[in-house]
Formats: structure tokens, C-alpha cells, sequence
């Protein structure tokens, strides 16, 4: 096997299984140490996807500056555990894993009709060249500029808004 | 062997129902939100892997405007459980039914 997919296969396992045991932990402090390992194990895989840029970005923001928030949000409430799974309403919650599970059939089955691989060979060199933060900018500073400013101007939006639900009173 | 595009779609597919799941059956707000977060980041290595392996970075520069808009929501929903909590003492979402007639 080479390198390639022994890695993927190593952060897929990682990511995957933080996933499942994020959303079982009781304790939200450890469901949101477990979320930042599989943010960290998202960006080994976008480095085997050859998207530099993307993989640090993401350690930077989400595993770094959102996972941070969450973690402060956690230490100031202070959240109670959680009751076992099934102690409340067991029905209603066997049928919502259920559908669930029925949206995760239905992108499997989506996956396989459309057979992307059939259509789609990766080209290494366009690949590598594709995920450098130099093409990546070329294209925001030039066509999506106007997102690029939209973007800025929503998380100035997003500034205000927190700091004025989070204030103490409202007068 | 050789690693194809299915196979990340998979795992992207298993993240979102993970993250579908999770939104579903948890009663803690803030971890309802952290599989909010779970959920943008495997339509997030979807993008990147249709990027990646077509070679065209917009799909990557799509990803970074996920990521500007997942933080624009973690700041202000956070902010939202904060106000609701300093009101109600509580974060299960069971409890806060004021919306609920």
C-alpha cells in the first residue's frame, strides 16, 4: 500500500470515530475536546487532498479560534451532564436516529448512481496546483471580490450582534 | 489501490449523518451546535475533494466562505445560548419552549 492511503485511512478512522464519539459523550467538555481532534484529523485529510491553504486555515479557525469560543461559552454555563441516551422520550429518539440514518443511505446510494469516478481522474500536478494559497487568491481578489467584502462585512455584522445579545441589559 | 473520490464522499457522507444525528437526539444546546459545526465541515471535504480532484481551486475558495460564515454563526449563536441561559439557568433545549404555545 503506499503512503497515500495508509494516511487517508488513518485520519478517515480518526475522523469518523471522534465524530460518533463526540456526539455520545455526556460531558460537553469532552464532546468539544473530541470535535477539535477530529477538526485536526479533517486537515490531515485536506493535506492529502493537496489543499494547503484549506488544512491550515482550518486548524487555525475551527480548531484553534471556534473551537476556543465553544470551550469559553462551556467554562461560563457551566452545563449540567446530560441524561443516558434513552432515559427520555426512547421513541422519539430511536426514530430521529432513524432518519437520520435514512439521510446517510440516501447519499451513499446518490454516491454510487452517480459514479463521480467514472468522470473525474485526479491530475496530481493541476491537483498541487489547485490547493496553493497563490491560485486560491488570485481567484478572491479577482472574480469573487465582492464575496470576498460580503464575507468581511458579515463578520462585522456577526461582531455586533454578539456583543449586543451577550450584553447584560438591553437599555 | 488507489484512493478515489468515493471514498472521501463516504466519510463526508458518514460526518453529516453523525453530525444529522447528533443535531436530532442531543438536548444540550451547545452540543447541538458543535454538530452544526460537524455537519458544515463534511460538506466542507466534500467541496475539497471535488476541488482537489479536478484541479480548480473554487471550490476551495467556497470552503473558506463556509468557514467565514460557520464563525459569523458560532459568534452569534453562542451569544443566543448566553442570553437564553443568563434568562432560563438552562441550556436543554427541552426546557426552552417560550417560542411553544
Amino acid at each position: 500500500m503506499s503512503l497515500e492511503v495508509i494516511l487517508f485511512f488513518i485520519f478517515a478512522i480518526v475522523a469518523a470515530s471522534t465524530a460518533v464519539i463526540m456526539i455520545t459523550r455526556s460531558n460537553p467538555v469532552i464532546a468539544a475536546l473530541f470535535l477539535v481532534l477530529n477538526f485536526a484529523s479533517l486537515a490531515g485529510l485536506y493535506l492529502t487532498l493537496n489543499a494547503q491553504f484549506i488544512a491550515v486555515v482550518q486548524v487555525i479557525v475551527y480548531a484553534g479560534a471556534i473551537m476556543v469560543l465553544f470551550l469559553f461559552v462551556l467554562m461560563l454555563l457551566r452545563p449540567e451532564n446530560e441524561k443516558r441516551f434513552l432515559e427520555i422520550n426512547p421513541k422519539i429518539k430511536i426514530f430521529a436516529l432513524f432518519i437520520a440514518f435514512i439521510v446517510f443511505v440516501q447519499l451513499v446510494y446518490l454516491i454510487f448512481v452517480a459514479n463521480p469516478s467514472k468522470s473525474i481522474s485526479k491530475d496530481l500536478s493541476k491537483s498541487i496546483e489547485a490547493g496553493t494559497i497563490e491560485s486560491i487568491g488570485r481567484e478572491l481578489f479577482t472574480n469573487y471580490v465582492v464575496p470576498f467584502e460580503a464575507a468581511g462585512f458579515l463578520l462585522l455584522a456577526a461582531t455586533i450582534g454578539a456583543l449586543v445579545l451577550a450584553k447584560k441589559k438591553f437599555d | 489501490m488507489n484512493i478515489t473520490i468515493e471514498y472521501y464522499l463516504i466519510l463526508s457522507a458518514f460526518m453529516f449523518f453523525v453530525g444529522v444525528a447528533g443535531v436530532l437526539t442531543r438536548r444540550n444546546a451547545i452540543i447541538v451546535f458543535m454538530s452544526i459545526e460537524l455537519m458544515l465541515n463534511s460538506a466542507n471535504l466534500t467541496l475539497v475533494a471535488f476541488s482537489s480532484f479536478q484541479g480548480n481551486s473554487i471550490g476551495q475558495l467556497f470552503v473558506f466562505f463556509v468557514m467565514t460564515v460557520a464563525a459569523a454563526e458560532a459568534a452569534v449563536g453562542l451569544a443566543i445560548i448566553i442570553a437564553i441561559f443568563r434568562n432560563k439557568l438552562t441550556v436543554n433545549i427541552d426546557e426552552i419552549n417560550i417560542l411553544k404555545w
